[in-house]
C-alpha cells in the first residue's frame, strides 16, 4: 500500500499548530494530551502502558512497527494510548514472535495512528511550548474546527484517569512456585511487568482496585503494599492518597511513578506538572546513597517537588541527572519508599531492578521486627 | 570521582599506517584523546608511524614520536619519556597488541608505567579465544557451540553434540585451506577428513554454524564507579558470515523487540564487567537466530574501534574523548554532554533518524581477486549517511560511495540478468549484492524469496521493495496527474511531459532519490529536476544530530539533510568558508586529504572565519563535530553540496583539499555561481586537460615526455612508432592510475587496446613515452598568486613507472644534483606563476640523464602534504588555506625554503596479504592503502625505520634470495656484494648466480619455479629465508615468480621488487649494523632545524 492511498489524518494542537499526515490506525477523532517518547524500542509496551491513558504518544524514533506485535510483550489487558504518532509505520512485521502488524493491531483496538509527520518538528514544538492538548482526526480536516474542539477539551490537571484503567475487581496474579511474601498491589494502572517482577521475587500477589480502602487492604495481611504507576495527575486521585496516608506506618510500602507521587503527597509534599515530562528509556537517575547511576525508564508528566519535602521526615534518595528533579524518596524511619522511574523497565533498561530486591529486604526486615514483638 | 592527581604524563600508541581493517578511525579516536587529556593539563606522549594523521601534529601532544610502533622502539620511548601511564585502547589492534607485548617484556613494570583503561588481564581475557569462552560461560552467556577433534571418530562425536550445519576449521594451515561449511553429513565426512589431513597437527575445530544469523554490535562505556551505558546499537544489514567492516550496517538496531534488545544490553553490561575493562569503551558483537531468537556472543573488543567511531558520528556521543577522560578518573556523570551542555554524559543517546554505513571496495584494482565477501575484511573505506528513514539513508549512502551510483539505481537492466546469476549473486555475499536484491525484486521475486537466498532480514528487503515500487511509480506515472500547463509555461522545459506530481516528487525525495536518479528515470537532466522541484517548493531541510531526539536544546551544529517540514539550520551573519571533504577512503584518496581539510578548517578559524565542513566519511577527524564551526554530514555530490550552499551562502568554498572528489565538482559548482576560492577552476582545467596542459608546457618551454592520444589501434601504433617504446598507456576516463600500463611492443599494445575498448565507451587512449630508469620527483609548493614557496622536493626511491602513491620517497632528495634541483625549482615557479596558483601545488617530475621532464601538475593538496609538513615542522595545508582567502606568504612569515638537518623517508603500505592470489609487483596503478614515515640523521636510518614501520623489517643477517632481470644484473652485483660482506648467505637462480660467482660472491643455486623446481618455496615455508630481492621482467618472468612472491607475503618475509628498493635496503641494513636505533620526537627535530 503506498502512502497516497491512505486516509488523511490531521493533528491540531491547542495553540493552533497543525500537522498533516496519513492514518495508519483506526478512523475517528479524539482529544488528548500530546507527549513524546524517546525510546527507540518497545512501542508495544508503550501502547499497553495504562499510564498513557488520556495521552497521544509521539515516538521520536522515526521507524516504528518494524518487529510487529506479539502476544507476550504486553503491559496490560489492552492498549490505552489515545493515539499514536510516528514518522513511518512499517508495512510488514519482521520478528519470529510477531503475530500481527502494528497497523492491524491499532485498527483492531480502535486506536488512532498517524504517520508521515515531521515528528522531530512536533517534538521540538512540545519541548519549547510544553505538553499540550491536541486532537487527531481522520474525519474532519477543517483546522479551525479542530483547534476549537481541542481548546474545549479537558486537560490532565486535576483529572482522575485512574478510574478508567484500574481493575474492576480484586484478582490474583499467577502464583510463583516459591512464596516468600504476600504483596497487595494497589492498581492505579499497573504494568504487568511490575507483577512479573514481584512474582520473580517470590511474591504472592493480590491486585486490588484503586478505590480499595486501607482497612480492606490490611485485612489481606500483606507483607507489603505496592503503589502502582498510573495515568495523569496525582492530585486527581485524592481518594488513593488518603488510603496511602492510612497505610503509612502499618505496612511496608513501595511506590512506583504515580505511586511515588501519591506517596509524596501523602507524606505532605507537593507535586507539579513538568513542562513536557519525562517519557523515555535513557534517563540517568543517581542513587544518592551509593553514587551509582541507573539508566532508567520514565513516563511521567507530574513530579514531586523536591523542596516540598525538605522539612518532613523524608529523604530524597534519587535524582534525575538531566534536570535534578526528584526521582526517589524514602521515609527516614518508616518502611516506606518510592521511585519516580520504572524499576520494572519494559520498555527499557533493566538497570533499576535492584529496587524490587530492596522492597523484599524491607519486607523481610519489617516482618522480622513484627515477629519479635 | 574527580580526576586522578597521580597521573601527569600519559603515553598513547597510535595505530600506524592505514591498512584494510585499520583506517583513519584511529586518528579520530587518538586525536580526541590527545585533546581531551591536554585539556586536563596532562602531558601527552604519542607514538605513531603514520605522518598523515592529525594526531601527529606537533600541537596535539607534548612529545610526538613518528617512529615504528614496535616493542623495541616503545621501550626506548618509555625509557626516555618516563610516562606515568599507558593508555592502550585508542590505537586499534596495533596499539593493543604492542601494549600487550611491552607488558609481557616487563617494560611497564621496569619503568613503573600503569596501564589505564583496560589492563593486561582484561585485554588478555577479551582477546584470547579460550579465556573469553570461559569468561562467557562463567556469566551464563551463550556462545556458538564448538569442539576440537583429532580424528574422524572424535569429529563424529563432536558433530552429534553440535548438530549441522557446522563450520570446520583445520588448525595450523595457511589461510584456512581445507576448511568449510558442512550442511549435510556427507559433506561433513568429506570436509572433516580433508581438514584433518591438511592440518599439520591433525586437528580440526568443529563449530556450530551461525552463518545467516542476524548480527549486532553494542558500543558500551564504563567508568570506575561501574556505571555502564550503551552508546549505540548497530544492526548489520548483511547477516553473519561477512566481516562487519564489509557489511552494510544500520544504527540503531531496527528489528529487535525491546525484550530482545534489553537481553543484549544486559549481556553487554555483564561482559564488560566480567572482562574487567575498567574504564572506557568496548565493542561487543552478538548474533541472533532469526528463527527462535537464540542469542550468542561473538566477540568483544576491549578498546575503541571502527564501530565506535561510527557510533560516535551516528549519535554525537564522542566515545574516544569520554574514554580518555574516564581513564584518568572521571566518572560519566562528571563529564558534560558537549552537545546539550546541560545534561551529563551519563545517559544513552536517543536517535531520531536512521544511520546507514556502506563499505567501499576496491576490487577493480585487484582484478585477480574475486569480489566475494567473507570473514576477512576487504573494504578500504566507508561512507555514512543519515536520513529520517532507512530508505533515505540507504540511497544517500549509495550515492555518497562515489562509485558511479546515484542511489539504488540501475547499472544493469534487470531483464537481461538471468535467474541463475541473480540467485548466485544473492546467495554468495559480494560487493554489489544490494543492487542484485533490487534486480531480484524488479524481476518479481518475493521478499521471502530474497530472504531465503540472502538471510537478510525481511524488514530491510521490504524497504528496498518500497524504493523499487516508488521507482516504478515514477517511471510509469500517468500523464493525467501532471501539472502539465505549469511546466509548459516554463520556457526551458516547454515540450517535455513529466508525468510527475508534486506529491510523488516529494515522496521520491523523502525516499532518498537524488535529482540525478529521478532525472535518469524520466529522461531529463539533473538540473531540470532540481529546478522543477525547487519551483514546487521541495527543498531539503536540515536536522540536527543532538544525542537526545530533540528532548533538550542542542548547541553543536551537526546537521544532516532530509525532506521534512522544519529546517533547523541557524545561519550566522559571519564570514564563512565551506570546505568540501574527500568522502569515503579509497586507494589513492585517504586520510592525507582529510588531514588537509582539517587544517584548512583550523587555519580559517584562526582568521575568524566560520568554517563549514561537508563530508560523508565517519572515520575521519573532519567529521568530528568540534573540528569545524559547523558540520554537514552529507554525500559529496553536486546536489547535496548545492543544497547546503543554498542555505549557508558561504563567502568561499574550498575544493582543493579533499582530493579528487570535490575537485570533480568544481566545474559544476562554478557554473552554478558558487564562489570557489584558491586557484581558479580555469587553471585547474588547464592543468588537468591533456591538450591544454601540453600547450601550457610548450609555452613555458618545459620538457614533457612525448605523448599523444588515439582512438584506434592503428593510431596508437602510429604514435608508438613516433615516440618509441616503451610507452605508458591508459584510458582517458580513469583516475589514480586505474588500468594504466607500461607497454613494450605492438603485441601488448594491441592487447591493451582490445581490453580498454571493452570498457572505455569509445574514449581515447592516452599514450606517453615511458622514461625507463628515470628518477621521479614530487614537489609540494605554496603560492599566494604572486610568490611561490617550495615546501618540499621529494625524490622517489622506485623508478618512474611505479605510481607515486606506491613509491617510497626521501626528503630532502639524496642523489639529485644541485643543477637538477635548481631546474626543478625554476619549473615549479614558472608553472605556479602561469597557473596563478593560490594555495597548494603539487608537481611530478621525472629526471633522466639530468634532463627534467614534467609529468603532471596538480594545483591542489597532494598525498604528500602531511608528510612534508611533518618533516618540515611547517603546516603547509594551514598556510595554503590562509593564502586562499587572500593572505600573503610574506605577511605570514613564510618566504624561505627551510633547510633540514634530518632525513625523512615515506614508505607505502600495501594490502596484498588481504587479496590472496594478487601479485605484489608495483606498477603505474596505485595499490597502497597507507604510508609510514621514518626519520633519522641519515638516509639509511630513515629508510630502515620506514621499513620497520611498514611491517617489512629488514633482516641484519640470514639468507637472501636474489633473482633479477637482465637489465638489473649489473646493479645487483653491488647489492649482493655488500650483503655478502655483511655476512648474509646469498641464494640465487642459475643465471644470477653465475654473475655473482664471477664477482667472488659465494652463492647457493636453486632451480627456477617456472621450470618446476619448488625448492625456494620450501625455504620460504620453513622460514629459512630472511629477504627476497626479485625484479622480474616481461610477462613470463612475472608469472614464473608470482607463487614465490605471494608465499613471501603470506609468511611475512620482506620482498623487494625493484633494484632501487634493494639498493636502499642495503644502505639501511649497512647503517643499522653500524649504529643503534635512537628515537626523537618531532618537537625535538623541529627545534633543531
Amino acid at each position: 500500500m503506498s502512502l497516497n492511498k491512505k486516509m488523511n489524518a490531521v493533528i491540531a494542537l491547542e495553540d493552533g499548530t497543525v500537522f498533516k499526515g496519513k492514518s495508519f490506525g483506526a478512523a475517528g477523532e479524539r482529544c488528548a494530551e500530546i507527549v513524546f517518547n524517546t525510546s527507540m524500542t518497545g512501542y508495544q509496551e508503550i501502547l499497553t502502558d495504562p499510564s498513557y491513558k488520556g495521552q497521544f504518544v509521539l515516538m521520536t524514533y522515526p521507524l516504528i512497527g518494524n518487529y510487529g506485535i506479539n502476544p507476550e510483550d504486553v503491559e496490560s489487558r489492552e492498549p490505552f494510548v489515545e493515539g499514536f504518532i510516528v514518522k513511518e509505520c512499517s508495512r510488514i512485521a519482521s520478528n519470529w514472535r510477531s503475530q500481527e502488524t502494528l497497523r492491524e493491531y491499532l485498527k483492531k483496538n480502535k486506536i488512532l495512528g498517524i504517520e508521515g509527520i515531521d515528528t522531530r518538528a512536533l517534538t521540538r514544538h512540545i519541548r519549547l511550548k510544553g505538553a499540550m492538548k491536541a486532537v487527531i482526526s481522520t474525519v474532519d480536516t477543517n483546522e479551525k474546527n479542530l483547534v476549537e474542539r481541542v481548546k474545549a477539551s479537558p486537560g490532565l490537571i486535576g483529572r482522575d484517569l485512574v478510574k478508567k484503567v484500574t481493575c474492576g475487581q480484586t484478582y490474583t496474579w499467577p502464583q510463583p512456585p516459591e512464596k516468600q511474601f504476600k504483596v497487595v498491589v494497589l492498581d492505579c494502572g499497573v504494568k504487568f511487568n511490575i507483577l512479573r517482577e514481584l512474582a520473580e521475587h517470590s511474591c504472592e500477589i493480590t491486585v486490588v482496585p484503586a478505590t480499595t480502602k486501607s482497612d480492606e487492604i490490611l485485612k489481606l495481611k500483606p507483607d507489603g503494599v505496592l503503589l502502582s504507576n498510573g495515568p495523569g495527575d496525582p492530585e486527581g486521585v485524592s481518594y488513593v492518597v488518603e488510603t496511602v496516608k492510612e497505610l503509612i506506618g502499618k505496612v511496608p510500602i513501595f511506590g512506583i511513578c504515580l505511586g511515588h507521587q501519591m506517596l509524596g503527597l501523602a507524606l505532605g509534599g507537593r507535586t507539579y506538572k513538568l513542562k513536557f515530562g519525562h517519557h523515555g528509556a535513557n534517563h540517568p537517575a543517581k542513587n544518592l546513597k551509593t553514587g551509582r547511576i541507573a539508566i532508567t525508564v520514565q513516563n511521567h508528566g507530574f513530579c514531586v517537588d523536591i523542596n516540598s519535602l525538605s522539612k518532613k521526615d523524608v529523604e530524597v534518595t534519587h535524582i534525575n541527572l538531566n534536570d535534578n528533579t526528584c526521582e526517589g524518596l524514602k521515609h527516614k524511619s518508616l518502611p516506606v519508599f518510592s521511585v519516580q522511574f520504572h524499576p520494572e523497565a519494559s520498555a527499557g533498561p533493566n538497570d533499576a531492578k535492584y529496587l524490587f530486591h530492596e522492597f523484599m529486604k524491607t519486607m523481610r526486615k519489617h516482618s522480622a521486627k513484627k515477629n519479635r514483638h | 570521582m574527580p580526576k586522578r592527581t597521580d597521573i601527569k604524563k600519559i603515553l598513547i600508541i597510535g595505530s600506524g599506517p592505514i591498512v584494510i581493517g585499520q583506517a583513519c578511525e584511529f586518528d579520530y579516536s587518538g586525536t580526541q584523546a590527545c585533546k581531551a587529556l591536554k585539556e586536563e593539563g596532562i602531558k601527552v606522549v604519542l607514538v605513531n608511524s603514520n605522518p598523515a594523521t592529525i594526531m601527529t601534529d606537533p600541537e596535539l601532544a607534548d612529545a610526538t614520536y613518528i617512529e615504528p610502533i614496535t616493542p623495541e622502539i616503545l621501550e626506548k620511548i618509555i625509557a626516555k619519556e618516563k610516562p606515568d601511564a599507558l593508555l592502550p585502547t585508542l590505537g586499534g589492534q596495533t596499539g593493543l597488541n604492542t601494549a600487550i607485548k611491552i607488558a609481557e617484556r616487563g617494560v611497564l613494570d621496569k619503568y613503573g608505567v600503569e596501564m589505564i583503561g583496560a589492563d593486561y588481564e582484561a585485554i588478555k581475557k577479551a582477546e584470547d579465544r579460550e579465556c573469553f569462552k570461559k569468561a562467557m560461560e562463567a556469566i551464563g552467556l551463550d556462545l556458538p557451540r564448538s569442539a576440537l577433534a583429532f580424528n574422524m571418530n572424535e569429529a563424529r562425536e563432536a558433530l552429534a553434540a553440535i548438530g549441522l550445519p557446522v563450520i570446520i576449521r583445520p588448525s595450523f594451515t595457511l589461510g584456512g585451506t581445507g576448511g568449510g561449511i558442512a550442511v549435510t553429513e556427507d559433506e561433513f565426512e568429506k570436509i572433516a577428513d580433508v581438514g584433518l589431513r591438511n592440518s599439520m597437527i591433525s586437528e580440526i575445530l568443529i563449530e556450530e554454524s551461525i552463518v545467516g544469523w542476524k548480527e549486532y554490535e553494542l558500543e558500551v562505556m564504563r567508568d570506575n564507579k561501574d556505571n555502564v551505558v550503551i552508546v549505540c546499537s548497530i544492526e548489520n544489514f548483511d547477516p553473519l558470515g561477512i566481516h562487519t567492516g564489509d557489511s552494510i550496517t544500520v544504527a540503531p538496531a531496527q528489528t529487535l523487540t525491546d525484550k530482545e534488545y534489553q537481553k543484549m544490553r544486559d549481556a553487554a553490561i555483564a561482559i564488560i564487567r566480567e572482562i574487567g575493562v575498567e574504564t572506557g569503551g568496548s565493542n561487543i558483537q552478538f548474533a541472533l537466530n532469526p528463527r527462535d531468537g537464540r542469542m550468542v556472543v561473538i566477540e568483544m573488543n576491549p578498546r575503541v574501534s571502527r564501530s565506535s567511531a561510527l557510533a560516535s558520528k551516528a549519535t554525537g556521543f564522542p566515545i574516544a574523548k569520554i574514554a580518555a577522560k574516564l581513564a584518568i578518573g572521571y566518572t560519566l556523570d562528571e563529564i558534560r554532554n558537549d552537545i546539550t551542555k546541560e545534561t551529563p554524559a551519563c545517559f544513552e543517546p536517543a536517535i531520531d533518524y536512521c544511520v546507514v554505513k556502506i563499505p567501499r571496495f576496491t576490487f577493480e584494482k585487484f582484478p585477480e581477486a574475486k569480489d566475494i565477501l567473507g570473514i576477512s575484511m576487504k573494504s578500504v573505506g566507508e561512507t555514512m549517511a543519515i536520513g529520517r528513514t532507512f530508505k533515505e539513508a540507504l540511497q544517500k549512502g549509495l550515492r555518497g560511495l562515489e562509485i558511479g551510483h546515484t542511489g539504488l539505481d540501475d547499472k544493469s537492466d534487470y531483464k537481461e540478468i538471468s535467474d541463475e546469476k541473480i540467485k548466485l549473486r544473492l546467495r554468495e555475499p559480494n560487493a554489489s549484492r544490494i543492487f542484485y536484491i533490487k534486480y531480484a525484486l524488479q524481476k518479481g521475486y518475493s521478499i521471502d524469496d530474497v530472504f531465503q537466498l540472502t538471510s537478510i532480514d525481511p524488514w530491510f528487503i521490504d524497504n528496498i521493495k518500497q524504493i523499487v515500487e516508488l521507482e516504478a511509480e515514477i517511471v510509469r506515472s500517468p500523464q493525467s496527474i501532471v501539472h502539465r500547463q505549469k511546466i509548459a509555461t516554463k520556457k526551458n522545459l516547454s515540450t517535455i511531459d513529466y508525468g510527475l506530481s508534486t506529491a510523488l516528487l516529494r515522496r521520491a525525495k523523502q525516499y532518498g532519490f537524488s535529482d540525478r536518479q529521478i532525472a535518469d528515470l524520466i529522461n531529463l537532466d539533473e538540473l531540470s529536476v532540481r529546478n522543477l522541484r525547487k519551483r514546487e517548493g521541495i527543498e531539503s531541510t536540515f536536522k540536527l544530530v543532538d544525542t537526545c531526539a530533540a528532548e533538550f536544546e542542542a548547541y553543536t551544529p551537526y546537521y544532516y539533510s532530509t525532506y521534512e517540514t522544519e529546517d533547523e539550520t541557524r545561519i550566522s551573519g559571519k564570514k564563512k568558508i565551506m570546505i568540501l571533504g574527500g568522502g569515503p577512503n579509497r586507494i589513492g584518496q585517504g586520510i592525507e586529504f582529510d588531514y588537509c581539510c582539517c587544517h584548512a578548517s583550523f587555519a580559517l578559524k584562526e582568521l575568524g572565519y566560520e568554517t563549514i565542513m561537508v563530508n560523508s566519511n565517519p572515520e575521519t577527524v573532519s567529521t568530528d563535530y568540534d573540528t569545524s564551526d559547523k558540520l554537514y554530514f552529507e554525500p559529496l555530490t553536486f546536489e547535496d553540496v548545492m543544497n547546503i550552499i543554498d542555505k549557508e551562502r558561504p563567502n568561499g568554498v574550498i575544493v582543493q583539499f579533499g582530493g579528487q572528489t570535490p575537485l570533480n565538482l568544481a566545474k559544476r559548482l562554478k557554473e552554478a555561481g558558487v564562489p570557489i576560492i584558491g586557484t581558479s577552476v580555469k587553471s585547474i582545467d588547464r592543468a588537468e586537460n591533456r591538450d591544454k596542459f601540453a600547450r601550457l608546457v610548450r609555452k613555458l618551454k618545459i620538457n614533457q615526455p612525448a605523448n599523444g592520444s588515439a582512438v584506434s589501434g592503428e593510431e596508437a601504433e602510429k604514435i608508438a612508432k613516433r615516440i618509441g617504446y616503451p610507452i605508458l598507456v591508459r584510458p582517458s576516463y580513469v583516475l589514480g592510475g586505474r588500468a594504466m600500463k607500461i607497454v613494450y611492443d605492438n603485441v601488448s599494445l594491441g592487447e591493451f587496446i582490445k581490453e580498454a575498448k571493452d570498457t572505455s565507451r569509445e574514449q581515447p587512449i592516452l599514450i606517453d613515452k615511458f622514461l625507463e630508469g628515470a628518477i621521479e620527483v614530487d614537489v609540494d609548493a605554496l603560492s599566494d598568486g604572486e610568490q611561490t614557496l617550495i615546501g618540499g622536493i621529494m625524490e622517489h626511491i622506485e623508478e618512474a613507472g611505479v605510481h607515486s602513491g606506491d613509491s617510497a620517497c626521501v626528503f630532502p632528495p639524496h642523489t639529485l644534483s644541485d643543477d637538477v634541483i635548481d631546474t626543478i625549482r625554476e619549473y615549479t615557479y614558472k608553472l605556479s606563476k602561469e597557473l596563478k596558483v593560490k594555495g597548494l601545488l603539487n608537481i611530478q617530475f621525472a629526471v633522466k640523464n639530468d634532463t627534467v621532464y614534467v609529468l603532471e601538475v596538480n594545483p591542489r593538496a597532494s598525498r604528500t602534504v602531511p608528510f612534508v609538513s611533518k618533516a618540515l615542522g611547517v603546516p603547509l595545508a594551514k598556510i595554503a588555506a590562509k593564502l586562499m582567502v587572500g593572505r600573503k606568504l610574506r605577511e605570514l612569515g613564510y618566504t624561505k625554503e627551510k633547510r633540514l638537518n634530518h632525513i625523512s623517508v615515506k614508505e607505502s603500505v600495501l594490502p596484498f596479504s588481504k587479496f590472496s592470489g594478487v601479485d605484489i609487483l608495483l606498477g603505474p596503478e596505485m595499490k597502497s592503502t597507507g604510508e609510514v614515515m621514518g626519520i633519522g640523521s641519515s638516509f639509511g636510518i630513515a629508510f630502515y625505520k620506514a621499513q620497520i614501520a611498514a611491517g617489512q623489517a629488514l633482516p641484519v643477517k640470514g639468507k637472501v634470495f636474489i633473482s633479477v632481470k637482465n637489465d638489473d644484473k649489473r646493479d645487483i652485483v653491488f647489492v649482493a656484494k655488500k650483503l655478502y660482506d655483511m655476512g648474509f648467505e646469498i641464494i640465487a637462480t642459475k643465471g644470477t648466480s653465475k654473475v655473482f660467482r664471477s664477482n667472488n660472491i659465494e652463492t647457493e643455486v636453486v632451480g627456477k619455479i617456472g621450470e618446476g623446481d619448488s625448492e625456494i618455496l620450501e625455504l620460504i615455508k620453513k622460514g629459512e629465508l630472511n629477504l627476497i630481492i626479485n625484479t622480474p621482467s616481461g610477462q613470463k618472468g612475472q608469472s614464473d615468480m608470482k607463487p614465490m612472491r605471494n608465499s613471501a607475503v603470506m609468511h611475512g618475509i620482506p620482498c623487494i621488487t625493484t633494484i632501487q628498493g634493494a639498493q636502499a635496503a642495503v644502505n639501511g641494513i649497512e647503517t643499522i649494523l653500524k649504529s643503534d636505533l635512537s628515537v626523537k620526537s618531532i618537537q625535538e627535530y623541529i627545534e633543531e632545524s
